[in-house]
């Protein structure tokens, strides 16, 4: 059976600044990463595939310099990797994004059965959240979100039971296949990929699937297809915060001070759920 | 009265049967350790191989192995000295005056002459010296008991302490029953040997004389072919192979690790006894357990599972376990790198390494203790993916960002916001200033890095800085196994230094300064790097610093990093740097220079979790504390870390500073 974990490249958001007059991102300069909630997906594919012996296909929207996080994946072990990119695709909000990848994986689908799509909860970009539950609705798949732990995947039932990390809880759910896994940071710690593995990564072919290999709707990709519309884009004023203690004391010293001028401030929050 | 001729053919057939079967024995085992030897990876060709050859078999003659560990506390070198000379003096003897005048019957001739009569009388002095070296050994090993020995006081030290004991003294007899016989070298004068003549007259009967000759003689050379015997099963093996490992050792610096090749896997990292290079596999042999490296091992000396004398030894044991199977394509017994508790060096014993430096410098025969390490963390990283936890965020921060924490690149040049610092160019700057992560991000280290920028402007140097772009050296990955990311770092980093023609570099920390000098000089960088201690001095020399002398520091000790010390051998500058700002020399403490102990950072260690054992950096500050100072020097910014937490672990942080030596001198300056 086949697992595909969608992954998206995003700029280090932590390094990007705003040009303060156009008020667009500058990006020039800007590394590009594997989404940070998308590795938590990857290895989680990755560890089925260690647990179950399922093959493990890659699946990524975006430019063609996308090939470089894909290429990262390769050198961890996934099995195929495919980049859909195309002029038409640019642009999309979640909704026309789900689409396409909904169609890519419904190929996938069609040449090896399904267990699962393992998405990351949201990516640092967009921080929506949407394109994994997209993808659930339009493939019809079980939508299993925020997953912590996948407990079991039973292949001859074809059900899957995971756990959920939800508010002050966890619950355990049980779904048939195929499944669509949205998954938190928590599930994991994504592996380190062997020198070997990586050379054999640099030479490894990355499939290109462009619309002319998709023959997809036009109007139902890209910034055609999309019904979110970016007025503008801006860093919301932030009030500075202070510094406080000059961070060469002890360690307890400095979390005494922290903790003091929290509850001075009036601003924790104690849960009693947990 | 020849004992071999004396027997006639059958005494022929037995001197020759004899040296014939140990010669046999001797040269089959030889053979069989190269073919063991062979299994290891070829490398680079040596050159200069008969220079190499001289100074080897100088080193030898001059008991260099053993005058470098001489200290006041640790005199068993002299026993060494007595039996080595000794020993060299008998090779000669044993082929010219018992092979060839006894084997070939021309005694008569060979003893006939003053030159027998100088040897035998130098010989018969010698002799009770030998004795008196293995006599020392066994007191020291078995009485004494030096800490250094420990677990060392085994049957096979006892076999050739005790067979190096007894072998003069079968000598003596011979000379001395030659003598009382009247034979050479009776006869020749003030040549005449005195001990063995003093002894010579116990022999008064004629009859009996005649046959204590034989017993002596035959005594004499079966306990020479005995040990001819045992030379390739025993320790005695180090003669010849310390011999060789010096002829093969590396020039320094020591411990730059090899660059891998990345056509050639075999090269990732070392999973079995085979892909060690023939040059680590002949450290194997030549490891004669003095222990040395035992003793001054800070992971050792704080309770860690690290011992670079059983890590040697169980690589040894792996070897003569392994070799025999591996030349005959058979699977390996036993695992080189333990899974499950089976196997010859354990996981946790490789990452306890902080690759101070301190075994290769004291070790006599030359072995390489840290190259052994890192090729097998090399396996562990680049071959399985196997570290500790806390690597691995490390790994990623560099990869990613190029820094050990993971901070944004762009934060690189904040330190300097609040001064005025050119970047480099190669038309307006000589220098470049090459802050180094920790003196870029760390909050301490960067007032280190201000106290630099001071001096340099103070003398009026011209520098500049690469800002954001400049990355991290590599060297914490290199060290930890993780050769691949490091290759790609230093190839990118070079290419930077071409691009913007750098050629000068000034770094404050010793870790990027040796990484630049030296393990980038394998990629053909040819760069002047300057660690600021050697720069600093030489402006105060050049009289280009304007200094007044501090008297408000209170007794300063000084702690010598590794990567400056062992490795580059800056051992004078920071003192002198501190004698001429203080007006003092600075207190020694008693691990100093080529001893000193390490603060714990080094070889990656600063990134990981240190959870065996006592805490290296707390030892150190204790070690520096018995000399009482207020004011405890360092020039690395590992060190400095290592030392303020250690302070802070002995809550004295109000009674003893740490400051780094451009820290001092900046607050010298006029």
């Amino acid at each position: 059976m086949l697992v595909v974990a969608c992954i998206k490249q995003v700029p280090d958001t932590t390094q990007v600044e705003i040009d303060p007059v156009t008020g667009t991102l500058k990006r020039e300069g800007v590394p590009f990463i594997m989404n940070p909630f998308d590795v938590h997906a990857l290895e989680e594919s990755l560890r089925l595939k260690d647990r179950y012996g399922f093959r493990v296909a890659v699946v990524s929207m975006g430019p063609p310099n996308t090939e470089i996080t894909l290429r990262k994946s390769l050198a961890l072990g996934v099995d195929e990797a495919i980049l859909l990119s195309d002029r038409a695709f640019g642009g999309a909000d979640t909704l026309a994004t789900s689409f396409v990848l909904a169609e890519a994986i419904k190929q996938l689908h069609q040449k090896n059965e399904l267990a699962a799509v393992i998405c990351g909860r949201q990516t640092i970009d967009g921080d929506t959240a949407q394109v994994g539950p997209g993808i659930a609705t339009r493939l019809g798949f079980s939508q299993l979100t925020l997953v912590d732990r996948i407990e079991d995947v039973d292949v001859v039932s074809k059900k899957v039971r995971v756990r959920r990390k939800v508010g002050g809880w966890r619950e355990i759910v049980e779904a048939p296949l195929p499944a669509l896994i949205a998954v938190v940071r928590e599930i994991n710690r994504l592996r380190y990929p062997t020198v070997p593995r990586r050379l054999m990564a640099e030479k490894a072919p990355v499939s290109l699937w462009d619309n002319k290999e998709m023959k997809l709707d036009e109007s139902m990709v890209g910034l055609r297809g999309s019904a979110t519309q970016v007025r503008r884009i801006f860093s919301p004023e932030r009030v500075k915060g202070e510094i406080l203690g000059d961070g060469l004391n002890e360690p307890e010293d400095a979390a005494n001070l922290l903790l003091g001028n929290l509850i001075e401030k009036d601003v924790l929050y104690f849960n009693s759920n947990r | 009265m020849d004992p071999v001729s004396h027997l006639g053919v059958f005494g022929y057939v037995l001197f020759w049967g004899l040296t014939a079967l140990a010669a046999g024995v001797f040269g089959y085992r030889l053979y069989q350790l190269y073919r063991y030897l062979s299994l290891g990876r070829k490398e680079e060709s040596y050159g200069q191989l008969f220079r190499r050859a001289v100074t080897a078999i100088g080193h030898l003659i001059a008991q260099q192995c053993q005058f470098k560990n001489l200290t006041r506390k640790d005199r068993a070198g002299i026993g060494h000295m007595l039996m080595a000379w000794g020993f060299l003096l008998f090779i000669v003897y044993y082929f010219f005056f018992i092979i060839i005048a006894s084997g070939f019957g021309i005694s008569d001739v060979m003893e006939h002459n003053p030159v027998y009569g100088i040897y035998t009388w130098i010989m018969d002095i010698v002799a009770p010296f030998i004795m008196l070296g293995a006599l020392w050994g066994i007191i020291r090993r078995y009485i004494i008991r030096p800490p250094r020995l420990e677990g060392q006081r085994t049957f096979e030290a006892m076999v050739i302490l005790v067979t190096v004991l007894i072998h003069p003294i079968t000598h003596l007899g011979k000379i001395a029953t030659q003598i009382a016989a009247g034979h050479p070298p009776a006869g020749l004068g003030i040549l005449t040997p005195p001990i063995s003549t003093a002894f010579s007259h116990i022999y008064t009967s004629s009859a009996s004389l005649d046959l204590w000759h034989n017993v002596w003689f035959w005594s004499h050379w079966g306990f020479v072919l005995l040990v001819l015997i045992i030379i390739g099963y025993t320790r005695y093996l180090h003669m010849l192979a310390a011999l060789l490992n010096d002829l093969f050792s590396t020039p320094p610096p020591r411990g730059i690790p090899h660059r891998i090749n990345l056509e050639d896997e075999a090269t990732f990292g070392v999973s079995s006894i085979d892909g060690f290079t023939r040059k680590q596999l002949l450290d194997l042999y030549a490891c004669v357990e003095p222990g040395h490296c035992q003793e001054v091992c800070p992971a050792y000396a704080t309770g860690k599972p690290l011992n670079p004398r059983s890590l040697i030894q169980d690589l040894k044991s792996n070897l003569l376990t392994n070799g025999p199977l591996m030349l005959e394509k058979k699977e390996p017994l036993l695992p080189l790198i333990a899974e499950n508790g089976e196997g010859s060096v354990s996981e946790e014993v490789l990452w306890e390494c902080t690759t101070c430096g301190a075994c290769m410098e004291v070790c006599p025969v030359n072995v390489e203790h840290v190259h052994h390490i890192i090729d097998l963390r090399r396996n562990l990283v680049q071959l399985q993916a196997r570290f500790p936890d806390e690597l691995l965020n490390l790994f990623e921060n560099m990869e990613q960002r190029s820094n050990p924490w993971g901070i944004a690149p762009s934060e690189r040049a904040k330190w300097a916001s609040d001064i005025d610092v050119k970047p480099f160019s190669a038309d307006a700057t000589e220098y470049l200033y090459y802050v180094g992560c920790a003196g870029a991000f760390d909050a301490r280290s960067r007032r280190t890095t201000l106290a630099v920028t001071k001096i340099l402007n103070a003398a009026g140097v011209s520098w500049g800085i690469l800002g954001k772009d400049e990355s991290c050296c590599g060297d914490s990955l290199r060290r930890l196994g993780n050769e691949y990311v490091f290759d790609r770092m230093a190839q990118e980093n070079i290419r930077l230094f071409a691009e913007r023609g750098v050629t000068k570099i000034i770094t404050q920390c010793p870790h990027c300064y040796s990484t630049l000098k030296n393990d980038y000089k394998q990629y053909g960088a040819e760069l002047e790097v300057y660690h600021h201690t050697e720069f600093i001095y030489e402006l105060i020399q050049d009289g280009r610093l304007k200094l007044n002398p501090i008297t408000d520091l209170g007794k300063l000790a000084f702690h010598d990093s590794c990567y400056l010390g062992r490795y580059n051998n800056i051992y004078e500058a920071p003192r002198q740097v501190l004698t001429a700002v203080t007006g003092h020399e600075p207190a020694e403490m008693d691990l100093h220079k080529e001893r000193s102990f390490c603060c714990g950072a080094g070889g990656g260690r600063m990134w990981m979790e240190e959870s065996l054992g006592k805490h290296i950096n707390v030892a150190r500050v204790e070690q520096a504390l018995e000399k009482d100072p207020q004011t405890i020097c360092v020039c690395c910014p590992y060190c400095m870390t290592m030392f303020e937490d250690g302070l802070k672990d002995k809550n004295i942080t109000e009674q003893v500073q740490i400051l780094d030596l451009a820290e001092i001198t900046a607050q010298a300056i006029k």
